[in-house]
Parts: C-alpha cells; sequence; structure tokens
C-alpha cells in the first residue's frame, strides 16, 4: 500500500489528488446506480417481484433519450426536456407491462413473475433493436454542463460533478414521498406487510401500479442521464441490471436508504478496486456481495420479510411414471438411439447439446423443484466442470476420461463450499447469493489469463480417439446425461430426495422429526453441482473448447428457462423443458433474426397460460381426462 | 423414574418475563395438561422443553439426561415426539409417506440414495396409521386433507420413533366437538398402553378435564397451580384467574 498509510510525506505529491478525484467518480457512478436500484428496491419492496425487466426499461431510457435529444432543438429545453421526456415514456411503458403481464401474475410464484420479467427483457432487445439498429449510438453532451472544471489542480468533467448532486437529490425527493404523503405511507407499509393493507380495503393494484410507474421512470431517468457519458447500445440492460441486483441485495430488499448505502459501497469499490487491486476488478463487487450476505443475511438495512400469509397449494406426491408417460420416454429414447445414424453433423452437434442441457436442467430441478431453493448462478458447476476437465486436459495432459472423471469432482466440490453459504439464505437472498459465487467464477474464468487463457479460453480440448467421431461422442454423452439423469430421478424417489422435500414442504416439521435440514440442503446442492459438472465436462469435450461464457448469467438463465418452461413440480419437467428451449432456440435461430422476439413472447404466454410448465400443463390436461384427482 | 423433570425454567423475551420458575414433572404414562389464559406462556413453555427455544435458565431433564438447549432434531431423537399448534405436516406427501419419513429418519435410512421410499418401512406405517384410524387415508396427499385428519396424522409421526414423551400443542384446536374427544381418548389410550407420558396444553376445558390425570395451570409465566382436576377446578386462584373466561366454572359438563 505505497499511496497511503502515515508516512504521507513520501508519497507522490499529485496522488492524494488523483484519489480525491477517483473518489469524486466514484461518487457519479454510485449517482447513477442509484437511480437505478431505488426504482428496483421500491418494486421489489411492494411487488416483491424480482423484476430482471429493469434493466431493459433503464436501456430503454437510453434510447429514447437518444432520439428525443437529437431530434429536439437544441439547447437546454431540447436537452433536459429530452431527459425527462425519456423517463416519462418509461414510466408509461412499465405501466403497460404492469397493466397486461405482472398484474396477472403477483400470485405466482417469485420465479414465474422472474421468468415473465425474463421473457420482456428478450422482447425489448429484439424491439430496440429493430427501432434503433445494432449500432452504437453517441448522444450530445450535456449544455451548460461540457466543460470540466480544476479541482486541486486536476481536470474534473462537469458533466459528473452534476451526476454527484443528482443522486441526493432524488434519495431526498423520494424520502419525502414516502414519509410526507398519504401515497407513500401505503407504499411503505405494503412494502412492510402487503395481505394486511389489502385487508385495510387500500386498493392495491393502484397502488402497486403506481410505484411500478415511479420505478420504471427511475429506471428510465437513469438510462437517460447515461447519454452523454456513454454510448447507448443494445448491452445496456443487462450489464446495469446484475449490478443493480448487486446494490439492492447489498443494501437490503425494499430499503431505499439501504439501496443508497449499497450504491455509494459499490460505486467506490469500482473506484478504488482499478487502483488497488486492478487483477480481480470484476471479482470484487460480487466478493463484497457474498461477504455481506453472509454477515447480514437480509442485506446492510433490509429486515427479514414477513412470511407470506396465503402459502401456496402443496405439490401433489410423486409416484411412478404413468403408462403413457413411460411409453413417451421409451418412444422418445427410442428415437435418441435409432436415429442419430441417419444425422448429419449438425444434427448430431444439436443433439449432442440437447443430451447435455437435459442433464444441466435435471440437475438444477434438484434443487429448485424437492429442494425448493432458487439458483441463479447454477452456469458456474457447469463451467466448473468443463473447465475442470479442459484445465486437466491443458495442464495434466489427462485424457477424455480422466477429464471426465475430474469434472463432476471439481464443480462437486466447489458446490459443497458455495453451497455451504448459500442453502443457509432463503429465497431470493439465497438466489442472488448463487448468482454473486457464479459471477465470481465466470470473473476468474476471465481475468486469471494465465491460468484460464481469459477471454480466449482454454483451446483443443478434443476427445480421445475413440470417441473422436460425432456419432460416438454422441453415443457417449447420451450414455452419460441419460444415466445421470435417471440416477438423480431414483435418488428424488430415495430417502434422501424425499427428505429434501421435506424440508422443503416444512422446516418445523421436518427438524421435528429430526432431520437436519441444513444438511440435506448443502448434500441436495452439491449433488447438483456434481450432475451439472458431468454435463459441463460433456459440453467441453464436445466443442473442443471451454471459454468463460460457459458459467455467464446467460447461461444460468437458460437452466432456470428450462426448467420453468417444463414446469418445478413435475420430474420429466426439466427434460421436457430442455428440450423444448434447446429446440425452439435452435430453429429459432435458424429461421429469424429476431429469435429473441419470439422466445420471449413464448415465454410470457406460457407463464400467463401455462404457469406449471408444458410437463405440469399436460399432466393436468391428462388428469381432468381421465377424472383423476 | 419421572420421563420428564422441569426445574426453575426461566425465559424473558426483552422486558417481558414470559417464564418465571417454572418445575414439574411428569411420570410415564401420564396425562398431563398446561392449562392458562391466553400469553400465559402455555406455548413459551412447550418451546422450551423441545429445544425450539432456549431457555434463560433452569434445567430439562428427560430420562435423568439433561437435554437443555438442544436443537429439536436431538431432542426428537432422544425420544421426544411433537405436535403443533398450527400443523405441520409434509404437504406434497401422501399420509403414509408422512409417517414413512419419522420412521426412516428414526432408523438413520435419509440419506440413502437408492432404494425407493415407496418399499421402505410402508408396513410399518401403515400399522400406525391403523392404530389412530387413518387406514383409508393412507395414500391421500396431506396437502388436501380435512384439518382434524391432519392432526391424526401429526399423531402418528410423532408416535414413529416410539417416543418416551409426547409433546401436544392445543393438540384439538380447530376440531370439531365430537372429533375432539375421540381424538384424546385415542391419544389416553395409546400413552397407557405403551407408557408415554403426554404433556399437552388445550384451551378446551371439556377435553381437558376428561384426559387430563393431572393439571398444571399458569398465569402471566408463573405456575399458580397444580393437581388432580377436581383439587384444580376448586382452586381458589385458577377461579380467579379463569374468571368471566370460560366453561371450566361449570362443573359437570367434563363428562366425569
Amino acid at each position: 500500500m505505497r499511496w497511503c498509510g502515515p508516512s504521507g510525506r513520501r508519497a507522490d505529491p499529485a496522488l492524494l489528488e488523483n484519489l480525491v478525484l477517483q473518489a469524486l467518480s466514484g461518487l457519479a457512478s454510485a449517482s447513477s446506480l442509484f437511480l437505478v436500484a431505488s426504482g428496483l428496491t421500491v418494486i421489489f419492496g411492494v411487488s416483491r417481484i424480482v423484476n430482471f425487466a429493469h434493466g431493459s426499461l433503464y436501456m430503454l431510457g437510453a434510447y429514447l433519450a437518444w432520439t428525443l435529444v437529437t431530434n429536439l432543438p437544441r439547447g437546454h429545453l431540447g436537452f433536459w426536456g429530452g431527459v425527462l421526456g425519456a423517463a416519462l415514456l418509461v414510466g408509461l411503458i412499465g405501466l403497460v407491462v404492469e397493466v397486461l403481464l405482472l398484474r396477472r401474475i403477483y400470485r405466482a410464484p417469485e420465479l414465474f413473475q422472474l421468468l415473465a420479467t425474463f421473457g420482456v427483457v428478450l422482447i425489448v432487445q429484439d424491439l430496440a433493436l429493430l427501432a434503433w439498429g445494432p449500432q452504437d449510438l453517441l448522444g450530445p453532451r450535456a449544455p451548460g454542463l461540457r466543460g470540466s472544471i480544476e479541482i486541486l489542480g486536476l481536470r474534473f468533467p462537469l458533466y459528473e460533478l452534476f451526476l454527484i448532486g443528482v443522486g441526493p437529490v432524488v434519495l431526498g425527493l423520494l424520502l419525502l414521498l414516502f414519509h410526507r404523503t398519504r401515497w407513500g405511507t401505503l407504499v411503505r407499509a405494503a412494502t412492510q406487510d402487503r395481505e394486511m393493507v389489502g385487508a385495510l380495503g387500500v386498493n392495491q393494484r393502484m397502488l402497486f401500479t403506481s410505484v411500478f410507474f415511479l420505478g420504471s421512470v427511475l429506471a428510465g431517468l437513469g438510462g437517460a442521464l447515461q447519454l452523454p457519458r456513454e454510448s447507448v447500445n443494445l448491452h445496456m440492460d443487462l450489464s446495469i441490471i446484475a449490478e443493480a441486483f448487486v446494490v439492492v441485495v447489498v443494501g437490503g430488499l425494499g430499503s431505499l436508504s439501504g439501496a443508497a448505502l449499497a450504491a455509494l459501497l459499490i460505486g467506490e469499490l469500482h473506484a478504488f478496486g482499478i487502483l488497488v487491486f486492478p487483477k480481480i476488478t470484476l471479482v470484487l463487487v460480487f466478493l463484497v456481495m457474498a461477504v455481506v450476505l453472509v454477515v447480514r443475511p437480509h442485506g446492510l438495512l433490509g429486515r427479514p420479510a414477513a412470511a407470506a400469509h396465503g402459502a401456496g397449494a402443496a405439490e401433489p406426491p410423486i409416484g411412478p411414471a404413468p403408462r403413457p408417460l413411460k411409453l413417451a420416454g421409451g418412444a422418445a429414447l427410442a428415437l435418441a438411439l435409432l436415429l442419430p445414424p441417419f444425422a448429419g453433423n449438425y444434427a448430431l452437434t444439436v443433439l449432442t447439446d440437447i443430451a447435455i442441457f437435459v442433464l444441466f436442467a435435471a440437475s438444477l430441478h434438484l434443487i429448485m423443484g424437492p429442494g425448493g431453493m432458487a439458483s441463479f448462478g447454477h452456469a458456474a458447476y457447469f463451467g466448473l466442470g468443463a473447465y475442470g476437465a479442459a484445465l486437466a486436459a491443458q495442464w495434466l495432459g489427462a485424457s477424455m476420461l480422466g477429464g471426465l472423471v475430474l469434472a463432476p469432482f471439481v464443480a462437486g466440490l466447489f458446490g459443497l463450499l458455495f453451497g455451504w453459504f448459500c442453502v443457509r439464505l432463503s429465497g431470493v437472498y439465497s438466489a442472488m447469493l448463487t448468482l454473486a459465487f457464479a459471477q465470481i467464477a465466470w470473473s476468474v474464468a476471465f481475468q486469471w489469463v494465465e491460468l484460464t487463457g481469459g477471454d480466449n479460453g482454454i483451446l483443443g480440448v478434443w476427445p480421445d480417439a475413440w470417441a473422436a467421431g460425432k456419432l460416438t461422442y454422441y453415443y457417449l454423452a447420451l450414455a452419460l446425461c441419460l444415466g445421470s439423469t435417471l440416477l438423480l430421478r431414483r435418488i428424488i424417489h430415495a430417502p434422501f430426495g424425499y427428505a429434501l422435500r421435506a424440508q422443503r414442504d416444512s422446516v418445523l416439521r421436518a427438524e421435528a422429526i429430526g432431520i437436519d435440514a441444513f444438511r440435506i440442503r448443502w448434500l441436495g446442492f452439491t449433488l447438483a453441482a456434481a450432475a451439472a459438472g458431468i454435463a459441463g465436462g460433456l459440453f467441453a469435450y464436445g466443442k473442443g473448447s471451454v471459454f468463460p461464457t460457459t458459467m455467464a448469467i446467460s447461461r444460468s438463465v437458460d437452466a432456470l428457462l428450462m426448467v420453468l418452461l417444463g414446469g418445478v413440480q413435475t420430474l420429466s419437467g426439466p427434460i421436457i423443458g430442455a428440450l423444448a428451449f434447446t429446440g425452439l432456440q435452435e430453429q429459432l435461430v435458424r429461421i429469424t433474426d429476431l429469435w429473441r422476439l419470439v422466445l420471449g413472447s413464448v415465454i410470457v404466454v406460457l407463464v400467463l397460460f401455462f404457469p406449471q410448465g408444458l410437463a405440469g400443463a399436460a399432466r393436468t390436461a391428462w388428469e381432468r381426462r381421465h377424472g383423476d384427482t | 423414574m419421572a420421563t420428564l423433570e422441569v426445574e426453575a425454567l426461566e425465559k424473558r423475551f426483552g422486558g417481558v418475563q414470559a417464564v418465571r420458575g417454572v418445575s414439574f414433572a411428569i411420570r410415564p404414562g401420564e396425562m398431563l395438561a398446561l392449562i392458562g389464559p391466553n400469553g400465559a406462556g402455555k406455548s413459551t413453555c412447550f418451546n422450551m422443553l423441545n429445544g425450539q427455544l432456549r431457555p434463560d435458565a433452569g434445567r430439562v431433564r428427560l430420562k435423568g439426561r439433561d437435554i437443555t438447549g438442544m436443537a429439536p432434531r436431538r431432542v426428537w431423537r432422544l425420544g421426544v415426539g411433537r405436535t403443533f399448534q398450527i400443523t405441520a405436516t409434509f404437504g406434497s406427501m401422501t399420509v403414509r409417506e408422512n409417517v414413512q419419513m419419522a420412521l426412516l429418519s428414526h432408523h438413520r435410512r435419509l440419506m440413502r440414495l437408492w432404494r425407493p421410499v415407496a418399499r421402505m418401512d410402508a408396513s410399518a406405517a401403515d400399522a400406525l396409521l391403523a392404530r389412530l384410524g387413518m387406514a383409508e387415508q393412507a395414500g391421500r396427499p396431506c396437502g388436501i386433507l380435512a384439518y382434524g385428519d391432519l392432526k391424526r396424522v401429526e399423531l402418528a409421526i410423532a408416535l414413529a420413533n416410539d417416543p418416551a414423551l409426547l409433546l401436544m400443542d392445543e393438540p384439538t384446536a380447530g376440531m370439531a366437538p365430537q372429533e375432539r374427544v375421540g381424538l384424546m381418548a385415542l391419544t389416553a389410550d395409546i400413552a397407557r398402553e405403551r407408557g408415554i407420558a403426554v404433556l399437552f396444553t388445550e384451551h378446551d376445558m371439556d377435553v381437558v378435564f376428561s384426559h387430563a390425570d393431572r393439571i398444571l395451570v399458569l398465569d402471566r409465566g408463573t405456575l399458580i397451580a397444580e393437581g388432580a382436576p377436581a383439587a384444580v377446578r376448586a382452586d381458589p386462584r385458577v377461579r380467579e384467574v379463569y374468571l368471566g373466561s370460560g366453561n371450566m366454572m361449570s362443573p359437570g359438563q367434563g363428562g366425569h
């Protein structure tokens, strides 16, 4: 630490000034971050919806501001009018989303709401692509704030200084709104106990809709104000949403002051992280989130959410597969075995991927279905399996079989380590911690270039000679994935699987009959991680290479989509979900450039009309036809 | 030897002394009722017995062994079954599977990964359910069961590990009057048959006076009376506490 410490005299004289400036630019980022996070946290507080689409609203804010500002007459009115106009427009878009979609699913399980908002993310991405094209857009600088001023002899942009002021002003206005108006009091009351507010005769619909409008305006404003700072592009949505989630979770879900505090923390961490730990900047933020959640499970200023009063309907019991399902499964297996010799190389690659993703989804299902836990970071274990195999091949000269054996152990070991922290928390916090660990794993793969090759990945991870043919490799992947998936299914029917469901159904009862809920969850998590590791190892050898994207957020989301599409409550759900998702995506990418739009719409329709997933809907239909209950 | 001995139990929540200096003991096969007005500290007392809450002071001994502050699942392993005021069962499992879980846990077979639960301890579970008159419901999911039946399932679960002590927090709350007497008569039979000590809290004085061998009366965290039902009914301090709040003052309704 050469730049701080008590002997400041020896330090570079310009260093102190640099630090001050760094701190200021940290404040500017904190301000922007707070605008987005405050909207997210207010929406969550009242509606309990984890709004993935909040980042999309932010992106729309930036795009709309660009359109308005470049089309309005230049000058103060044009610029600021454009920024505020964009924020209001985004508010209206949020309103439409709330009324058309979210309002219908407030009673659905948390993860379905997440899925629905992710559908919106996909739709908005393609709509933005249609409206504004793929190229980055540069906005004009803010009139009157173009220059910079001198602080301690160094130049600092005026616009950044302005942004530093925006955060506290917005925080102050929001606090006034929440503490000085009747509407604000209702919002705070609903944040603490939604049912009670409903019981008092408050019009919840209006309350939720207005809160969603406000949150969307804040997101839009956050995006619009970025116009003079950075180019507007199609990746803004997901990059900001990850950070906003971190801020909201670190601050405590639903807590406005917590979001402010956390934004400050994360903003400064970014600013100084680059100075102190340039090699691990990406890890740092998620490391802080992990530490905060381990020490304070409800965030810095959050409090435990009131238990939901009306728990959802219980899941039906599990049993042996009914005859039609067995027949369908047998037919599918026969196709999977007999058809491939007649398939081309491309089809074989797709089929191999499908087999791998079936296992990946089934492993996540073990956590989410029987385990009752949510994971936003299951790709970590897929990726760790892939990297385990690839690193063994690259550095130890391991054979394919060695790598494939190693993969589940590497993933399982990290599952054991990360799981110990994750399964202590519950609900969204637990899910966010899994995301944090996944991001840490991803950042290490990305930034530890010496070991992992960073963004260039590890190449030349080819199967042994005997399995080099596409067809042979397909059969190998099918055997391992199908075997592992059936093993997971077997485990769900065995005492351990029942114990998992027992602690999910009632921790109180589980502990009262000697079941150690924590240990069961922990081992379930580890088991799922190991199974995902097998899938990851097979993926690595199938592609011949591994990149950090194997454990990126989007892959975790893919797995979530597969499980939810198929249906959490059915054992065949993840299998059907993986088939449907991989097949659908593959086909859509081939036939249309707007596959996100189609996929997003399909997801939204599914959530609205088939909330039990594909397999769940099929089961309901079947039971209705046969008069079963 | 007494099944359970409780010695000078204390619990304080902030400034409120919820339980102070409570001591009592219970013999095998005995039905002991813990009664008192709302807020008397019954549930707090109860939750300290099976480890749900840790007492600030005092001792809890099970068959001579100190179990003060042990986690619920360890207390269970030592032979304490528990039913809850608001039933807690596994809603996604059938009645039989609920009992099987308790049996599997008792036999320490929960970590098994291969053999299906369907083939493990099913007949033992069915036998227990038959004893409780639930044989016909064995295949139904707990999630759709009537509340009175859930209470019976809880009892079956609680009996699965051959407990020395049963803790029943308001076992008949939410049940129809005829059902209440039936359930408590059954409980008393089983308790005597197997030498199980039963401690229960209850608001329904009919149930208390017709099934308890002995009664403890708690008021504002302190035991104010203890003894046979007739003596407790006659106790002036008990009368004072319950004045105007219930039907215990009308002798002859207890079914004796």
